[in-house]
């Protein structure tokens, strides 16, 4: 059984060979419950290779990885965990409600699912606009949409507020935390550090390795630095003396 | 696999298809301005029309569905909804089958305007039941689509999904008995139009013109046919990976 203090995500020491290449070189960290952790990094250092090996579209991954007790992209699995792409997975010549219909059908949600996803991403004035016709920040939001159909546990969100302006941004987050507060597990990736302390949690990542696994508190007082971004070239510099 | 699943594809499918109502109008205008234009050609000389109408009717249904379904594919392995899909409780099955219903609900339309029109405006000749040549062009469409969803996981651009037409639909298409009787073809060409699909095809319009009653080799063409488009989807269903690279 599951409760609030088994993490809901599990991985020991976890690698990933894309291209011939190790692009994630042995990851350990738990994700805990019904919080918000945030995914952060540079471009490039491996946060969607691990987001992908979580909901189990990755290949050539080694080592332990389990959610929610079961093996990452067990079946039982793929009712219970919503995922977005960095890029808009929509159907570009689809109206937004119609995305959605299709998708809650794919997922046994309930039809009352998709005024309340449209809801929480603030698209009502758009909802029954071609996708296509929809400006960037738009269309990854009925993206996003897609992933809060039906009642998933673990989210796991690939740069949902890159390029959305600061209101909406601010509002995407407060839901982030409104749906943590529910019980869900949200895991959010961005490569830009200043949104590191809308998050409980970090998972600080550099060329596929973990830099840090700690609250932002933490790792500020840790590092001496007043923000993340300080705190992750301290980190860098220290790992670098120690390889030195 | 779920029947609700599957239709849920083929509704979407249908209702994409909706939103460009230019492919619409090109999907069914454009067999039946070819057909016009083969009638003029021969003009009066109704016996090389005859010959070249029941093979024509078999390949426009095809020939339009490979390239439709291989595009159409394409783009949902680009997009990134593919993989949005196969993260889902989706069945591959549901995906490959809901595309091939609602292709083959496309090429009903199609096949019921192009024979319509063959029939009854330009005055083919047909011994056997019309409602029969509708049937195999459906069928044939849905050759089409299952080809084409197979090929398009061996495509990495549209350019490239393109030329697969080319690359494997117009070799059956020269072999198909339409230029030259299949059994008057040198051997190894035979041997060759022997394990096409589209020279079934041909075949199955070409016995319904020719017979008034469901002859064994219709039934055995049609078999033939039915069984590529297993083999298609089956095929297609293992180029679905839910994990890439």
């Amino acid at each position: 059984m599951m409760n609030n203090a088994d993490p809901a995500v599990r991985v020991r020491d976890l690698h990933v060979d894309r291209g011939g290449r190790e692009v994630l070189r042995g990851l350990t960290f738990d994700v805990p419950a019904g919080q918000v952790t945030g995914l952060l990094g540079p471009s490039g250092c491996g946060k969607t290779t691990l987001m992908r090996a979580l909901v189990g579209v990755q290949k050539n991954v080694r080592g332990e990885m389990e959610v929610l007790g079961q093996p990452a992209g067990a079946k039982a699995l793929r009712q219970r965990m919503g995922y977005v792409t960095q890029a808009p997975s929509v159907y570009a010549d689809l109206t937004v409600r119609q995305n959605l219909k299709f998708f809650a059908t794919v997922l046994s949600a309930g039809p009352d699912s998709v005024d309340r996803a449209i809801e929480y991403v603030d698209l009502g004035d758009h909802a029954d606009a071609v996708v296509g016709r929809l400006s960037g920040g738009q269309s990854s939001r009925a993206s996003l949409a897609v992933a809060l159909l039906g009642s998933p546990q673990v989210l796991v969100l690939d740069e949902p507020t890159v390029g959305l302006d600061p209101v909406l941004r601010r509002d995407l987050w407060a839901l982030f935390h409104r749906l943590a507060d529910t019980g869900v597990t949200v895991l959010v990736s961005s490569h830009v550090m200043d949104e590191a302390d809308r998050c409980e949690r970090l998972l600080l990542m550099r060329e596929g390795l973990l830099l840090a696994d700690d609250t932002p508190q933490a790792l500020r007082e840790r590092t001496g630095s007043p923000d993340i971004e300080g705190a992750f070239l301290t980190l860098v510099e220290k790992s670098e003396e120690v390889v030195r | 696999m779920s029947p609700r699943i599957t239709l849920a594809v083929a509704v979407r499918v249908l209702r994409q298809l909706r939103h460009d109502p230019r492919t619409i109008a090109m999907l069914l205008v454009v067999p039946c301005v070819l057909l016009t234009l083969l009638w003029w050609m021969f003009d009066g000389n109704d016996a090389i029309f005859n010959r070249f109408g029941p093979p024509l009717l078999a390949l426009f249904p095809f020939i339009v569905m490979f390239l439709v379904t291989s595009v159409t594919t394409l783009r949902e392995r680009s997009s990134g909804t593919l993989e949005r899909l196969l993260s889902m409780p989706m069945g591959k099955a549901d995906l490959l089958l809901g595309y091939a219903i609602a292709f083959g609900l496309v090429a009903l339309a199609q096949a019921a305007v192009a024979v319509g029109l063959t029939v009854g405006l330009l005055g083919l000749e047909v011994a056997g039941p019309v409602w029969m040549l509708t049937v195999v062009a459906v069928l044939d469409a849905v050759l089409g689509t299952a080809l084409g969803l197979f090929v398009s996981a061996f495509a990495e651009t549209e350019f490239q999904a393109v030329q697969f037409m080319p690359a494997l639909v117009l070799p059956q298409v020269l072999l198909c008995g339409l230029f030259v009787a299949r059994d008057a073809l040198p051997d190894v060409l035979e041997a060759l139009s022997d394990v096409m699909p589209l020279s079934y095809a041909v075949e199955a319009m070409q016995e319904v013109q020719a017979g008034s009653d469901v002859t064994s080799t219709l039934a055995l063409s049609l078999l033939v046919v039915a069984g590529f488009v297993v083999a298609a989807l089956t095929l297609g269903a293992a180029t679905l990976k839910r994990r890439t690279a």
